[in-house]
């Protein structure tokens, strides 16, 4: 499962991901990180059965950790077809079909956001 | 020798045993034919293309209201509309930005709300003449309430097109969508073997009154697109179609981030078979279509050339860029230019849609110039202060701070000790050294990554990487890092303003 880690200014300068990783034995595979003086984010994927212990290691040291469970939305109707969202997608959820269609895999979608920018149409969001 | 005319396949439309193919099936039958036999067997090629299409808009007649107005100042929900003609004449282009949505909506959008038949308000201001009173005027209507409203596209069909890439180390936003930092993936536009214009590259049948597919009705092209560049391959046309006629399937609205609004026109040209060497040119393939890859940061009209590239590579999904296996995104719809060539296709054969001879052909030597301009761009050399003050980046912070309060600037540009820029330290800075412990010296102050300009970058660049980095001045450096100069928000301002 995918889930999104923020940390706050206050404990920005601290281990505390490297921390939770060890202390609960538990593989984060990291997607996406961003990190400046006022806060801290980072998207990874953890296997469902750590995701308890990695939650309560990382939150009581002072992150928030939130469960990505509403990747992107492809409105079919706005929707042209182009391939605008196929090379900007870090997670490669999207492709084209045998007839030049759009395929999505969104399994893989990391919910960054970057495809909606890129969207001409307002075709993609991210459910609420 | 296959020759046949125009008189001849439009009687085989009207008999109904006309052979049309799309130019995707054409390869195939030259392939397998050659193009002798081929130019034999088919009559008509069909062609499209649905990608952004900025130069386009629509020519509106609203009717005469009571009492009448010559309308000078014209907003259709708060897009302005070009109106500099007869009094309720008005041009909507796809690129108008609303006045009070700004990058959400545009002519765009107007156009396509119309095609939907959404009701549209109309905000209209004058002077007030003997024969035209009225001043100002408020109405709502929607498209069958126009007297016209006719699509006419400078420019639209561009033979091939760039591609675009970035080299810089931040994401850029362009009308070719969203370019990641480092080469980090390609964006293209246009469909290649479907390319109506690559398909009859000589203009032989294509020309002025050639009866086309526009936005999902009958339009004509009415002569050789602006910017038309035939001798360089970037041909070009001028399109007109009857928007009432219309679908939202082939006349979209977009957005392109931090960009603007563009149209995605649908559009599809069917090529009469008169020869073998019709034939020939419509066996064009992806591979055959070759254009150049274009490195979008910089921000110049004459962008450096990456590289040579053909559609289909483009359309494999990654392209080799410096060695690198890199992503590539199209801008523009395959699938639904597909559509366009088969749904022309159905209308040929069906006998609802007939070819003929141009009433005039379109140039086919001119290239595109670029603008004579008269007066001299400002460059940095010409505002940059020279007599710009450094700190050896062994300095401690105090003298950094003696320093700032000796000179004007409020930026001190530091170098290493070859001479060399190695970092920037302001006045901020300093405060945070003071309000911390162990920070004693410029180095350990100092932001290392900094903005820097060159002497010979126009202003405008100058002026926008300021602007988009949020920082005040950037030390003005040679190509060996020495710093000859700075530059600050502060320079570019009096510039400005004087100017005005």
């Amino acid at each position: 499962m995918m889930i999104k880690i923020n940390i706050s200014s206050n404990v920005i300068g601290e281990p505390i991901l490297a921390e939770s990783m060890i202390e609960t034995r538990t593989a984060l595979n990291i997607s996406q990180a961003h990190f400046d003086s006022t806060y801290g984010e980072i998207i990874a994927e953890v296997e469902s059965g750590d995701f308890k212990a990695i939650r309560e290691a990382l939150e009581s040291k002072g992150a928030k950790v939130t469960v990505l469970d509403h990747p992107i939305v492809r409105d079919e109707e706005e929707c042209v077809e182009c391939g605008a969202c196929i090379s900007v997608c870090p997670g490669h959820v999207f492709s084209f079909d045998d007839d030049w269609g759009i395929a999505q895999d969104i399994e893989k979608c990391i919910q960054c956001g970057t495809c909606i920018k890129m969207c001409p149409h307002h075709a993609l969001s991210l459910e609420k | 020798m296959v020759e046949k005319s125009i008189e001849e396949i439009n009687r085989r439309i009207k008999e109904g045993d006309v052979n049309v193919v799309t130019a995707e099936e054409m390869v195939g039958i030259v392939g397998e034919l050659g193009a002798k036999e081929a130019a034999k067997e088919v009559d008509v090629v069909t062609t499209g293309t649905f990608g952004a299409m900025c130069s386009s808009g629509v020519w509106l007649n609203f009717g005469h209201p009571e009492p009448p107005m010559k309308m000078n100042k014209v907003f259709l929900n708060g897009v302005e509309a070009y109106s500099g003609v007869a009094a309720v004449d008005a041009f909507i282009g796809a690129g108008q930005l609303s006045e009070t949505e700004g990058f959400d909506y545009g002519g765009a959008h107007v156009i396509e709300d119309l095609i939907r038949g959404k009701s549209i308000d109309l905000h209209a201001t004058s002077y007030g003449t003997d024969c035209y009173p009225r001043k100002t005027l408020d109405t709502t209507l929607n498209i069958y309430d126009l007297n016209q409203a006719i699509m006419i596209n400078p420019r639209n069909g561009y033979q091939k097109y760039n591609v675009a890439t970035n080299g810089m180390n931040r994401t850029i936003y362009t009308y070719m969508g969203s370019l990641l930092p480092n080469y980090g993936n390609v964006t293209y536009s246009g469909a290649g073997v479907l390319s109506p214009l690559s398909n009859d590259p000589d203009y032989q049948t294509i020309g002025v009154g050639t009866p086309i597919f526009l936005g999902g009705t009958k339009g004509h092209i009415i002569g050789e697109g602006t910017q038309h560049s035939p001798e360089t391959n970037f041909g070009t046309l001028m399109l007109r179609g009857d928007l009432k006629d219309m679908s939202a399937d082939y006349i979209r609205a977009a957005n392109f981030h931090e960009y603007g609004t563009s149209l995605y026109v649908g559009m599809g040209i069917p090529i009469p078979i008169l020869n073998e060497q019709l034939a020939q040119s419509t066996a064009v393939t992806d591979k055959d279509v070759v254009t150049n890859v274009l490195d979008y940061g910089v921000p110049s009209r004459d962008r450096p050339v990456l590289r040579k590239v053909n559609y289909e590579e483009l359309r494999s999904g990654s392209i080799e860029i410096n060695g690198k296996d890199t992503p590539t995104s199209s801008m523009s719809s395959f699938k639904k230019s597909r559509e366009i060539a088969e749904e022309l296709k159905t209308w040929v054969t069906a006998g609802e849609f007939f070819v003929n001879s141009p009433s005039q052909r379109l140039p086919a030597k001119a290239t595109c110039k670029p603008m004579r301009q008269t007066t001299r761009n400002p460059l940095v050399q010409d505002i940059m202060a020279r007599d710009v003050v450094v700190i050896d980046e062994n300095a401690t912070f105090h003298e950094a701070a003696k320093m700032i309060m000796e000179n004007t600037f409020s930026h001190l540009p530091v170098v290493s000790e070859d001479g060399k820029l190695a970092g920037i330290v302001t006045a901020w800075d300093i405060s945070k050294a003071v309000a911390e412990t162990g920070c004693n010296y410029v180095k350990d102050i100092m932001t290392k990554k900094v903005l820097t300009s060159n002497a010979t970058d126009p202003i405008d660049i100058a002026a926008r990487n300021l602007d988009m980095k949020e920082v005040s001045a950037m030390p003005v450096i040679d190509d060996d890092r020495y710093v000859i100069g700075i530059i600050s928000s502060n320079d570019i301002s009096k510039l400005f303003a004087r100017r005005r």
